[in-house]
């Protein structure tokens, strides 16, 4: 029998409101809402390294926030190893399973139970990390908060394996230093060993390695590839850089204007991609070598302000192939495999 | 007679205790009409520092300490500062790093435009200033009629192409972009890309496109310079440097590229990190990451100079036999 | 800590600075050795004789005798304490009211804010000197009396400042990994934003200091200062009184010059700590001119004949 998965999204909405100033409510304006996520289902396996690749305005950022707990859906659920996570991110989980130890604990508790489950890496090196604290009180901090009743020793054991695991090795010779001293590089990884210091089972990747030097990215995301051999750890990796996502990722959704245009493994999404928009991106990923020019495919325009989704297929407006269907019909998703799906009504469902 | 020419450019950055550190070492290339170099190199290579003295641009602390810099056969480092304003945006102009931060944000686009054509006297009366100002936004994609708008009611895009045209406007001969791409979404870098293709094919443009983004550079440049610590590793046309790479920094930063074609494919990381200013080995700069020449005498002990080692194709490094 | 030392050899290399230093200094060693310092008690009963009231200058005083036919030197360095003591003192709770309001308006926003915000407006809004000779008029008079009056009053602008500077440092993104890591509303205030904060906020408590020494002054000025205690304040009082008709300028001055000369000590070294940790200012501690490109159009490139680098091993 197939496992349950760790994390499953389904029918997942969220919006946020626009700020009205004193004009638009006296104009009466009607009240604007941005579209962040408008209906996003897909499941992640235990292990797995699933790549959420978008543009700005994509949404892929929101669901991570969301799939941590940080946000709270509009719409929609997401359960993680079964729990409803905006529930649970509010110590709320009422008793459900039988001798369901989780939902019997405080709020606080349970908050914390969820924080040591699920954790999170950022975008910026250079402002995820509090200037004023050493390595070592950045490390160990997360094992204070949570109080787990370990000694000196034990706390101790548990920064210096976070902090070699993460490739910052001999662990004393970094933990008196502070965030300043160290390189971009040095600091994803810094931020890294704070999450693993938790033992987590989900991490959430934001984009890790947009701001560092190429030379450097590709060590982070071994290790982060590593975390799932070592630790069993499931890996939700946000990006725009299609290249890094077809390095080291099992699964890849793509990502336009709060929706999941096309879902697949890393390898056939990357190599047959189905969805125009996704085929636009692949063809104009910059490759590394000027004899293997493709044939670029460059939409034109921008992605539109997610306060206003155009109606129909909301790619229509920059997709190549729409025809006029494509302006009135949302198109549902048709099955290429039993694995990867394409919401395009140009898309025969072959295979 | 080439556009532009440098040789052996020096810089040194002055501390606040006066210590010169060296930024810069010995930089040499020459850029044809029409043609484009990409001027490649991570943070701290020096490539910025390179970028703005070409326009004598450099902060305070900066100092060139050696080197020509000959556009058209003429040493821009020896004229009087008066007549290298009348070479800045005039001859040389320059799109910067964040640029889409770089337009006021309490003038509108069109009046940015209009005043760089008044201040370089190249067109006077405003009205058929703000004509030309409209044809130059036409020119890179964006609708006259936006010009009366104000930055914050253009996307990032769209102001980045604004800051294209700003540096357009004069007619410049060469056109240095720092980081044009970087901070857009790919899609909109693709059309960046395109549209500086655009122009180079229709304004005869040479072009400097310095960035970390090996991709662009394949993309677009003619000729390719790859720094490293502040001085060339290694300089070569676009396609020998991609598929014939002698120097060991340049191969690994080639391998360090994910291929979107290739998915799964093994990605190689430079163990250890640039040279810092204040601590530069006493030899080859790379040598303490090099995985052919760690630990050699000579690159522990001199500096490798920059050899051609084949018409077209220089390397600075010991290890690296000439044809 | 780095950020400390930082901000600390920026600090003392400003003349600002030192020159307040200084004469703080002068004011603090004047208060601590009062007894040592000074030739009499100014509590001591005197057998005064009617030559001696508001005699001037001579030997045995070298700033001549008050109305009460006592030593003005005396008293002036006896004031010093009260004026440092109701100066510090009030600053330390202005600062410790005024940041608490801050950290909680800012950090928690909505309702909580708009509550305490508008109470720091009202505050702020009422003239402070009128209320004070109000609450003391009719609370008695003393000097813990006008502590609390002046504390009570001063906090409004560190409470805006901080939640100013709190609103905007709680969008960073260490702040919300700390939550993702699970830490506490406290936790997040006192261990991560607070520290971020604290360099404005000891800035602005010097200058409060200051202000707070004025009040007193202004406050035993008007007769409303703790009667048993010597204070500058209640000095000029008496001397306004009765020192100018008799043209005795040795009573009226001095006071005076020392109330400014410890403003004044205050306010340099509170100016050159704000310099020093503002993060808007050029002379921020973190500052570091090799960031920013200035188009400083207009320097020459000092092409050197030779090189006259060294490359540092």
């Amino acid at each position: 029998m197939e496992k349950q998965p760790i994390l499953q999204i389904e029918d997942l909405y969220k919006q946020f409101p626009v700020t009205r100033t004193f004009v638009d409510r006296v104009k009466r304006s009607p009240k604007q809402v941005v579209h962040a996520l408008d209906g996003i289902s897909f499941s992640v396996a235990q292990g797995e390294i699933l790549a959420l690749v978008g543009e700005s305005g994509s949404g892929k950022t929101t669901v991570g926030m969301n799939v941590l707990g940080l946000q709270v859906p509009t719409k929609g659920y997401i359960l993680f190893d079964g729990y409803n996570m905006a529930d649970w991110a509010m110590g709320k989980l009422k008793s459900r399973k039988n001798g369901d130890e989780l939902s019997r604990l405080s709020k606080r508790k349970q908050i914390l139970a969820l924080r040591r489950r699920a954790q999170m890496v950022f975008q910026d090196p250079y402002e995820s990390l509090n200037p004023r604290q050493t390595i070592w009180e950045i490390v160990v901090e997360p094992l204070e908060i949570h109080d787990l009743g370990l000694s000196a020793d034990e706390k101790e054991a548990r920064v210096r394996a976070a902090l070699e695991d993460c490739g910052l090795a001999p662990a004393d010779h970094f933990w008196n230093r502070y965030p300043d001293e160290l390189s971009g590089g040095q600091r994803q990884r810094v931020v890294i060993a704070g999450a693993l210091v938790l033992e987590p089972e989900l991490l959430v990747a934001d984009e890790p390695v947009s701001m560092l030097d190429v030379s450097i990215r590709a060590d982070i995301l071994t290790l982060l590839q590593s975390l799932r051999k070592t630790r069993n750890i499931t890996i939700l990796y946000t990006t725009h850089d299609l290249a890094t996502a077809g390095y080291f990722t099992d699964r890849m959704a793509v990502m336009y204007l709060g929706r999941v245009v096309e879902i697949g493994p890393t390898a056939e999404v990357l190599k047959e991609p189905r969805h125009p928009y996704t085929q636009a991106l692949v063809s104009v990923a910059p490759v590394p070598n000027p004899r293997k020019k493709r044939k670029r495919m460059i939409l034109q325009g921008e992605v539109p302000n997610p306060i206003d989704v155009p109606s129909g297929c909301r790619f229509h407006p920059r997709c190549p192939i729409a025809t006029d269907e494509c302006k009135i019909t949302d198109p549902p998703y048709v099955k290429i495999t039993s694995k990867h799906k394409v919401a395009c009504l140009k898309t025969l469902s072959v295979d | 007679m080439n556009t532009l020419e440098v040789h052996d450019l020096s810089i040194n950055y002055l501390t606040n205790e006066g210590i010169a550190l060296n930024a810069v070492d010995g930089l040499t290339f020459s850029l044809e009409q029409g043609r484009s170099l990409g001027l490649v190199g991570e943070s701290g290579c020096g490539k910025t520092t390179v970028m703005l003295s070409l326009m004598r641009l450099l902060p305070e602390a900066g100092r060139i300490v050696d080197g020509q810099i000959l556009f058209n056969g003429r040493d821009l480092l020896q004229i009087s500062e008066r007549d290298m304003q009348s070479v800045r945006w005039k001859d040389i102009s320059m799109v910067f790093q964040g640029a889409m931060n770089a337009l006021n944000p309490v003038r509108t686009v069109e009046s940015q435009i209009v005043e760089v054509l008044q201040l370089h006297n190249i067109i006077d009366s405003t009205r058929d200033a703000r004509k030309r100002a409209g044809e130059l936004l036409e020119l890179v994609g964006i609708p006259a009629k936006r010009g009366s708008q104000y930055p914050h009611q253009f996307s990032g895009g769209m102001k980045q192409r604004a800051m294209i045209a700003m540096a357009l406007a004069c007619n410049p001969q060469v056109l240095i972009a720092d980081e044009p791409t970087t901070a857009l979404d790919v899609m909109i870098q693709a059309q960046i890309i395109e549209l500086l293709e655009k122009m180079q094919r229709l304004l005869g443009l040479s072009l400097v496109l310095v960035t970390h983004d090996l991709g662009v550079v394949a993309e677009m440049c003619d000729d390719v310079l790859v720094m490293y610590g502040g001085t060339v590793a290694e300089y070569a046309s676009s396609d020998v440097i991609f598929n014939n790479p002698q120097h060991p920094y340049t191969q690994r930063l080639l391998k360090a590229f994910p291929d979107i074609a290739e998915p799964g494919s093994d990605l190689a990381s430079i163990p250890g990190n640039p040279p810092r200013l204040d601590n530069l080995p006493p030899g080859c700069r790379f040598e303490p990451r090099c995985h052919v020449g760690k630990g050699e005498p000579i690159c522990l002990k001199q500096l490798p100079p920059l050899v051609e080692i084949e018409p077209g194709h220089h390397v600075a490094c010991h290890l690296v036999k000439g044809v | 800590m780095e950020t400390q030392n930082r901000i600390w050899t920026t600090f003392r290399k400003k003349p600002m600075a030192l020159i307040g230093m200084s004469m703080l200094a002068v004011t603090l060693i004047m208060a601590f050795f009062a007894p040592l310092l000074a030739p009499y008690d100014p509590n001591e009963r005197v057998d005064v004789t009617p030559s001696d009231i508001l005699a001037p200058p001579d030997a045995r005083h070298i700033l001549g005798r008050d109305d009460a036919g006592k030593d003005v030197l005396s008293s002036l360095i006896y004031g010093a304490r009260v004026s440092l003591i109701v100066g510090f003192v009030s600053s330390f709770f202005s600062m410790f009211i005024g940041t608490s309001v801050g950290l909680a308006a800012g950090y928690f926003g909505g309702r909580v804010s708009n509550v305490l915000m508008r109470f720091t407006d009202f505050l702020m809004v009422i003239p402070d000197l009128p209320l004070m000779l109000v609450i003391i008029s009719v609370w008695g008079r003393g000097l813990w009396k006008i502590i609390l009056v002046i504390s009570v009053l001063y906090w409004t602008y560190t409470a805006r400042l901080v939640r100013s500077q709190v609103l905007s440092i709680k969008e960073r993104q260490f702040i919300l990994r700390a939550h993702a890591l699970g830490a506490s509303d406290f936790r997040i205030i006192i261990r991560h934003i607070l520290p971020q904060v604290m360099p404005l906020i000891i800035a602005q408590a010097v200058l409060d200091i200051s202000s707070s020494v004025i009040a007193e002054s202004t406050l035993s000025f008007l007769g409303l200062g703790d009667p048993t205690l010597v204070s500058w304040g209640m000095m000029l009082n008496f001397a306004f009184e009765r020192a100018i008709s008799r043209k005795a300028w040795w009573f009226l001055l001095p006071p005076g010059i020392a109330i400014v000369w410890v403003s004044l000590a205050i306010i340099l070294i509170g100016n050159a700590l704000e310099e020093v940790v503002n993060p808007r200012l050029k002379t921020h501690h973190l500052f570091n001119p090799r960031n920013m490109v200035s188009l400083a159009i207009g320097k020459p490139p000092l092409v050197e004949p030779e090189s006259t680098s060294e490359v540092i091993p």
